[in-house]
């Protein structure tokens, strides 16, 4: 019975920190839904080049571990926002579905880019060693890397609602959601407002694939496709347009994983349907998502 | 302060402005009036460029064709859109501070004297906009406005859908506004009210201007009369 609870408080702790990582990039599903109503596919891989950048600028660059991921962090937004200017921007008119397809297209561009340029295989991620240092307190065992991803996740989702409530720029976002052509009435150039959010998601997005790095240690092309989708999943099951329901819905992701594998080992095979499972019980049942995100009214 | 000429609105096909000129001069109330469909609100679009069109906008000596919505808004022009148009899913306060999103030293000061103006909004200043009444948001959306500290002012329709005695209140604080030295182009739909308070008028009519001058002398015209004022 002891072993029991200890499993379960190893099993919650590790839960809490693939939850993380799922919902830091969920959050950029969200935003971006918010502002444009287009679920940003390239997401996921914006992500893979965020992991590649730290890969790089440790592997290569030989940089320490932080400026490796400030690396990620600054290349990915730039990236978010580049694509936002060349790919979407010139669609702002167009029907939704044109925006979709541009966001699958973006998404096997940067996929294949990296495939050709850098090859399939799985590259070794130099996890810094206080990362991997392991913690045992009374029987539950826990890497510092386990233990990191789910502050430095609180953390930046306190920024986040900070700047989307407190600064001009995040109440710009919010309004934005709800009236494009009334944010440009207020002498504020929406389309700067957008390319924000890219830029916000995407950093969000590059420290995401870093503690993904860390946590199975090894970046490869198409690294983003399964976690971007299982990212997306857990936005919808949230509750798409809310950023707090990008986190629950990411944890609620990450949790049902862990346990599956623990819990009900013989189905561990499938764990990664359980997302999706979730996702179409979610469109089924509660469209909205568990934050009931009413798309005529509010956001965010 | 603005000067237009030959100016013409386009939908798709449809021509909803057919070359009409005017002019607001400093310090003045100048209204525009007619019915629905008449084509006033597209004449305001085009002044701010947020729809397709042709001809002349003078705006202070300089030309604002080929400006766009939010730079024209960083120039001096500003507009209370139709129905409004609040953030309701922002509180009243942060309505006002996306009012001033281009004036952040001038923010607090301006607040307050939006709250003078309007205490009862003042009230409400945590609750979302979307909780106010009409009239309420209507002072709202003029506030909001007003904190970039426009040179002109373009209010569209604001007596739409709001009761009397509101509309009364509305229109006085315009009358003030007016006193303060701020221009103004309103878009009326009721004639009456926009008549009062305006210095100069312009009639509307299938995208033509049909009829214009001095308001006083209008409120006075038959036809006027007969036509938007209900005999």
């Amino acid at each position: 019975m002891l072993m029991d609870s200890l499993e379960f408080i190893q099993q919650m702790i590790n839960g809490f920190s693939l939850g993380s990582m799922y919902a830091l990039i969920a959050i950029g599903y969200t935003m971006v839904y918010g502002v444009l109503r287009l679920i940003n596919f390239a997401h996921g891989d914006i992500m893979m080049v965020g992991a590649f950048l730290g890969y790089f600028g440790m592997a290569v660059l030989g940089l320490p571990f932080v400026a490796a991921t400030f690396l990620a962090v600054v290349g990915s937004s730039l990236l978010g926002m580049l694509t936002d200017k060349i790919a979407y921007k010139p669609l702002r008119n167009a029907p939704k579905i044109s925006l979709l397809i541009t966001a699958i297209g973006i998404s096997f561009f940067l996929e294949n880019t990296f495939n050709v340029f850098f090859g399939g295989t799985p590259r070794p991620f130099n996890v810094p060693e206080y990362m991997e240092y392991i913690i045992n307190v009374g029987g539950i065992i826990f890497s510092v890397a386990s233990l990191i991803v789910p502050i430095v996740t609180l953390l930046l989702l306190a920024i986040i609602l900070w700047v989307l409530y407190k600064t001009k720029y995040g109440m710009a976002i919010r309004a934005l959601a709800f009236d494009v052509n009334t944010v440009n009435l207020m002498g504020i150039d929406a389309n700067r407002i957008i390319m924000l959010v890219f830029g916000m998601g995407s950093a969000l997005a590059a420290i995401g694939g870093i503690f993904w790095a860390v946590n199975y240690p090894s970046v490869e092309p198409m690294m983003g496709v399964l976690i971007g989708l299982k990212a997306f999943a857990a936005a919808v099951v949230g509750g798409i347009g809310s950023v707090g329901g990008a986190v629950i819905g990411g944890f609620i992701i990450g949790f049902t994983e862990v346990v599956v594998v623990a819990f009900l080992p013989e189905y561990s095979g499938y764990k990664d349907a359980f997302a999706f499972v979730l996702l179409i019980l979610v469109l089924l049942f509660k469209p909205t998502g568990i934050l009931g995100i009413n798309f005529d009214k509010s956001r965010f | 302060m603005i000067r237009v000429n030959n100016l013409h609105v386009y939908y798709g096909l449809i021509e909803a402005v057919k070359g009409i000129d005017f002019k607001v001069q400093e310090g003045q109330i100048v209204s525009l009036i007619g019915s629905n469909g008449a084509g006033k609100t597209s004449t305001l679009e085009a002044l701010l460029n947020s729809v397709k069109k042709t001809g002349e906008v003078n705006f202070s000596g300089y030309d604002t064709i080929n400006h766009k919505t939010h730079t024209l808004v960083q120039r001096g022009f500003s507009l209370v859109p139709e129905g409004r148009r609040v953030f309701i899913n922002l509180t009243v306060e942060d309505n006002l501070r996306m009012g001033a999103f281009n004036n952040d030293e001038n923010y607090e000061r301006l607040k307050d004297a939006m709250y003078e103006l309007f205490p009862r909004i003042k009230e409400k200043r945590l609750q979302m906009a979307g909780t106010l009444s009409g009239g309420e948001q209507q002072m709202l959306a003029i506030s909001r406005a007003l904190m970039s500290e426009p040179k002109l002012l373009m209010l569209d329709e604001p007596s739409l859908g709001l009761a009397p005695k509101i509309v009364g209140e509305v229109f006085e604080t315009i009358a003030k506004l007016k006193k303060e030295g701020i221009t103004i182009l309103l878009v009326e739909q009721n004639a009456f009210v926009a008549l009062k308070i305006s210095d100069y008028a312009y009639v509307l009519e299938n995208g033509k201007i049909v009829m214009q001058g001095v308001s006083k002398d209008m409120i006075g015209n038959d036809e006027i009369r007969k036509k938007y004022l209900g005999g």
